[in-house]
């Protein structure tokens, strides 16, 4: 290699048209920066059709309910659960797409750069994140107030209102769950597709194969529990847990979801956006 | 005002950015030159934060891009056209960098007429623009927060002859009443029309700065002739310094560190007949540029022994 160089040194500064010093701007406030990432969600086709689909599941889901529930199953908790199913699969993408979306479609480019501060956008996300998981989980528990009424009118059965306060609470803490787990995924992963095989693979191939480890392996079987993080996370569903379903909760939840959420935003606050 | 200081970016064993200094004034377009990986975008993704040098510094305003309030006020980047999200469309785009930035409504409609995008195109998805639009689109982006510094890397590409008229006048305008450009190109021509300044780089080096006046005058005289070993057999007797010379696009010329008079007269004296003799305006760095190229040996120019 023969690149020598022509270097000539540094001129002098010359005189130059100088515009007044500008006062410094004021800091973006972080609640801009929540409703910037809120809008992001749903601004784009993908994103508004997921949306949409929260709201068709929730209207095909109570539909299916009433016409071919048989009538003692028109309780609230079959239109909580009917409508509350498709939202534990559709949520979470909107979690993964909010996050990937920066690096899979580069729009991270301009989104780092008017906020290099990353974890303040991805607060921000994570912010969106959990409020759009508890305004679904109302909606769906609207949705089922309104069915359940429609379908005792309908049939002429009485309205069984079978789910307390503290069943409402496990479901919505449950949506919460699952939603930042796609978020931890799409932190980890950071690719779209990448990351939504990720859920698919945590939330409904892990279940089938720790199901059948635990029905032949009776070391397993006792231990489970413990690692289990969607059998852990399943009772949520099921009714009130004991003190002992808690701390499998929460230990489970810990090493499969807080862990790789750390590792996950340590990585993504070094590297390098291109 | 951007100033970067000692920046080196390494990855594993390769040195994508090698000590690196310089400063891009205000009131100045500044061009930063180089062939295609010679690090220029690595440099720019360091000054704006989105990549970890593996030392040195740069800053923008006098302070690190990580610790401006609210960078898009101040700073107005254009990395890569394309990077965007491929299903917003152009006003929406915008929309979000105008409520991040938190400035009012209407500088999004002033921007995508400033920017000569029309209102049916900006409503169009991002996804079906065509390079020049998403560059438009780009620009419009990086200016809305009239900011004070520009950071643009290979703003031109893809934009028509028109465009790019366009750009070099936004670009002077905004330098003259004070704001420090800095752009990147691979294509010389393109940056010694805008420029004051020119930073060149080649492989993750600095290998030429200084106004762009100081540059192109270094260059001395560019002689062409039938006749090359005679004349290289002339110049070497009267003691003169030469070299081949790709920059007149043929292998029959040759820059000679000495004024046309002087060259003219040595050439005269051993009955050689020129077909041009002139001032080699810009040869020299042309000629250092096409060297860098060719030794990355990405192309093979028209000199053959530089492959």
């Amino acid at each position: 290699m023969s690149t020598t160089a022509t270097t000539v040194a540094v001129p002098p500064s010359p005189p130059v048209s100088r515009r007044a010093p500008r006062p410094v701007p004021d800091p973006v406030p972080f609640a801009r920066l929540v409703s910037v990432e809120l809008r992001k969600c749903f601004d784009t086709r993908a994103g508004f059709w997921l949306l949409a689909s929260i709201g068709i599941a929730a209207l095909l889901a109570t539909g299916s309910v009433l016409l071919w529930a048989p009538d003692s199953a028109i309780t609230y908790s079959t239109f909580a659960s009917a409508i509350g199913f498709p939202m534990t699969v559709i949520l979470p993408m909107i979690a993964v797409l909010a996050v990937t979306s920066e690096w899979s479609q580069r729009s991270g480019l301009t989104t780092f750069t008017l906020v290099p501060h990353r974890g303040r956008a991805i607060a921000a996300k994570a912010v969106v994140t959990i409020g759009i998981s508890i305004a679904s989980t109302a909606l769906a528990l609207v949705v089922g107030v309104l069915g359940t009424v429609a379908g005792s009118a309908l049939l002429g059965v009485d309205a069984a209102w079978n789910l307390g306060p503290e069943r409402l609470f496990n479901i919505a803490l449950a949506q919460v769950i699952g939603m930042l787990v796609g978020f931890m995924l799409g932190v980890t992963i950071r690719h779209s597709a990448g990351a939504i095989v990720g859920y698919f693979v945590y939330s409904f191939v892990l279940p089938g194969l720790t199901e059948v480890l635990a029905q032949t392996q009776q070391w397993f079987g006792d231990l489970r529990p413990w690692v289990d993080v969607n059998y852990a996370q399943s009772a949520l569903y099921n009714g009130s847990l004991d003190a002992s379903q808690w701390a499998h909760l929460a230990v489970t939840t810990f090493v499969w979801l807080v862990i790789p959420l750390a590792v996950g935003l340590w990585a993504l606050m070094r590297s390098e956006v291109k | 005002m951007i100033t970067v200081d000692s920046l080196t970016k390494t990855y594993g064993a390769f040195r994508a950015v090698d000590d690196v200094t310089f400063t891009a004034r205000p009131g100045r377009v500044t061009g930063f030159l180089g062939p295609n990986g010679a690090g220029k975008s690595t440099s720019m993704r360091v000054m704006v934060g989105l990549t970890p040098p593996t030392s040195g510094s740069a800053t923008v305003c006098g302070r690190r891009f990580a610790d401006l309030p609210n960078p898009g006020r101040e700073i107005g980047v254009l990395l890569d056209a394309s990077a965007q999200h491929a299903g917003r469309t152009g006003r929406e785009i915008l929309t979000i960098a105008q409520r991040t930035m938190g400035l009012p409504k209407s500088r999004v409609d002033e921007m995508i007429a400033q920017v000569s995008l029309t209102p049916s195109e900006a409503d169009r998805r991002v996804r079906n623009y065509s390079l020049g639009m998403r560059q438009r689109l780009g620009i419009a982006t990086a200016l809305l927060g009239e900011p004070e510094v520009l950071i643009l890397d290979e703003p031109a590409n893809g934009l028509d002859p028109a465009g790019i008229r366009w750009m070099r006048d936004l670009l002077r305008g905004y330098a003259d009443q004070g704001a420090t450009v800095l752009l990147s190109s691979h294509l010389l021509h393109e940056i010694e029309v805008v420029a004051d300044d020119l930073v060149v780089i080649g492989n993750g080096r600095i290998v030429a700065q200084g106004t762009k006046a100081e540059l192109l005058a270094s260059a001395g005289t560019l002689v062409r002739t039938r006749d090359v070993p005679g004349l290289t057999t002339a110049l070497a007797t009267a003691g003169v310094a030469h070299a081949p010379s790709a920059a007149a696009g043929g292998s029959d010329a040759l820059r000679v560190e000495a004024d046309t008079e002087v060259v003219g007269s040595i050439a005269l004296d051993a009955r050689i007949a020129l077909l041009e003799l002139r001032a080699a305006e810009g040869a020299g760095l042309e000629e250092m540029f096409l060297e860098l190229t060719a030794a990355e040996q990405r192309e093979t120019t028209t000199r053959g022994e530089a492959a």
